[in-house]
């Protein structure tokens, strides 16, 4: 790319988030390479923002499973819930620390089905067109959760509202917005972004951000 | 060519209105702009980090050498209080451009004109009038200026002093929040019944350029098409998330 | 169609999207010539659209240009260090300024 002309006393707004996270040591500890903190929770979209009305709202598991399962609204709200305070790396370089949401963990999706013994990736699938893709590895065992509220509030539709995934150990376009099922296949099939130069993984802590990473 | 950076350099900065500056900037490859196209500004961080902004051109083509962006202050944004706070005269700025082929008005593409604005939406309209007073046209054209307050109408003075000119253009202010004393002009924000009065005494012919907040720009392209004016005479620039 | 213009026009974060033409610095780098008054035709719906009146969603991993008439991708742009993606699966065409040197040339 050869020498960048650097602006003189140009910095950028990338202060460290004041509050969350604890000590400096503590916040620096938890950011991932590459981030930056912040305390805002940045709108980033693909699209028009999907408003599917909750009576026509669904939420389905799909795919390599005994029997495909569908849940309406009322009925996904029936489902054990807990409070999840993760911390949140965008690939495009915001890491937002202690983000308060309420939902329901993948695990307790899947305890409703049995998977195939070739059951190995989940594809979430979502209003509006967009799909992530993910080891069935990894959204087990407490790694992944449909959120239904943020910071105590229904979860607005700008941030993937009534109901979006959450993989807190992966960059952030992986936790799919406005999903609406999840399809289990025993082969893999690159979503939205990581058909198109992103990193099919999308570990932040390996700093997996395109392909080739 | 319109895709490589080059290296601007400030040679003045003026306050048009507590919020809103305008830079000039010498060009080494400075090429003849169309009025309504815009430059790209590239700053860069010691580390790399970098951003870019879209500023329309403010300046008429006429005006060789050098192009004048007009930039609003917005709170909390992450390039226009650097632009506001720390640019002098003497820096320099990595400028891309001009670019846009399509929300361009130059003199030979006659009028009427409408040109509407709310805002820092007026700045590339304002290249099209000043190009015009340039060029010496007598084509008929109208600004119609939505701004807060008296205070905070971009140009108030050069464009006061244009429409004084009496050859064929005028303005038409919107004042939204706070007027002066004794206002007789619209206290509201543009509506339909406001562009179909506006309009009037352009006649049908007119072609529209309409730049500002979302909202805005829609309701004018909206109001006009249902004025009868074709949809291919109206031109519109929304402001996203530019400026800030 | 109409439902979708609607949600385009109602969208609370309508205020991130622009105009192809605000990002017509960047199509032209990746296309070599300004484009922001190319004809471009939908894949999806067939409406020919001039690209600086795309609906552009530059807040993201990417940048998506989507159908002004039915609002589906037409254009997906991702810069990375190694290189830029683009996947213009989503349109039937889109005409570059000419003209084009001729092949032997």
């Amino acid at each position: 790319m050869g020498e960048r002309f650097v602006t003189r006393g140009f910095v950028g707004r990338r202060e460290p988030g004041a509050g969350a996270g604890g000590s400096a040591d503590e916040r620096r500890r938890r950011t991932p390479p590459g981030q930056y903190l912040t305390d805002d929770f940045p709108v980033l979209s693909a699209g028009p923002t999907p408003r599917t009305p909750l009576d026509r709202w669904s939420l389905t598991i799909e795919g390599l499973v005994s029997e495909p399962v569908t849940w309406s609204w009322a009925e996904f709200l029936a489902l054990p819930a807990r409070d999840w305070v993760v911390d949140i790396s965008c690939v495009t370089k915001w890491t937002h620390l202690d983000m308060r949401w309420r939902g329901v963990g993948v695990d307790t999706l899947l305890e409703s089905i049995d998977l195939d013994p070739k059951a190995a990736f989940a594809i979430a699938y979502c209003d509006g067109g967009y799909t992530t893709n993910l080891p069935l590895a990894d959204v087990l065992n407490n790694q992944a959760f449909v959120a239904y509220e943020y910071d105590g509030k229904p979860l607005a539709p700008e941030h993937g509202g009534p109901a979006r995934l959450v993989v807190p150990a992966r960059y952030f376009w992986k936790s799919a917005k406005w999903i609406r099922g999840i399809r289990i296949q025993d082969r893999d099939e690159p979503g939205f972004w990581e058909s198109l130069g992103y990193n099919n993984r999308g570990d932040q802590w390996l700093e997996e951000r395109y392909s080739g990473d | 060519m319109p895709i490589d950076w080059q290296l601007a350099t400030v040679t003045a900065v003026r306050d048009e209105t507590p919020e809103v500056r305008s830079f000039t900037l010498g060009l080494p490859a400075w090429a003849t702009h169309r009025p309504g196209q815009h430059v790209d500004l590239r700053l860069t961080a010691k580390d790399g980090y970098s951003v870019e902004r879209s500023y329309s051109i403010a300046s008429e083509p006429e005006r060789v050498g050098e192009i004048d962006i007009t930039v609003e202050r917005i709170e909390g944004g992450e390039v226009s209080p650097f632009l506001h706070e720390v640019v002098v005269p003497g820096d320099r700025l990595e400028v891309r451009g001009p670019i846009g082929g399509y929300f361009v008005w130059e003199a030979d593409l006659g009028g009427p004109l409408l040109l509407v604005a709310g805002g820092s939406g007026v700045v590339p309209l304002m290249a099209m009038v000043r190009h015009r007073a340039r060029a010496g046209t007598g084509v008929a054209a109208r600004l119609l200026l939505s701004s807060r307050g008296p205070d905070e109408i971009i140009y108030a003075d050069e464009l006061e002093r244009l429409a004084g000119a009496n050859d064929g253009f005028d303005v038409v202010h919107a004042l939204t929040r706070r007027q002066p004393p004794g206002w007789t002009g619209y206290a509201r924000r543009i509506d339909e019944q406001m562009l179909a009065e506006v309009l009037q005494p352009l006649g049908a012919g007119t072609r529209a350029y309409a730049c500002g907040p979302t909202a805005l720009v829609e309701t004018v392209a909206n109001g006009l098409v249902r004025l009868g004016l074709p949809p291919d005479r109206i031109r519109t620039e929304r402001f996203g998330p530019t400026g800030t | 169609m109409e439902e979708r213009m609607a949600l385009m026009r109602d969208d609370p974060a309508v205020d991130l999207t622009v105009d192809g033409n605000a990002i017509g610095g960047l199509l032209a780098a990746v296309f070599g010539a300004d484009v922001t008054s190319s004809h471009g035709q939908c894949a999806s719906c067939h409406t020919v659209s001039i690209v600086g009146t795309m609906r552009a969603y530059t807040r993201g991993p990417g940048i998506i240009l989507r159908c002004p008439a039915c609002a589906e991708v037409v254009l997906r742009i991702v810069e990375t260090p190694g290189g830029t993606l683009v996947d213009l699966r989503g349109a039937a065409y889109l005409r570059l300024p000419g003209p084009v040197a001729p092949i032997g040339g």
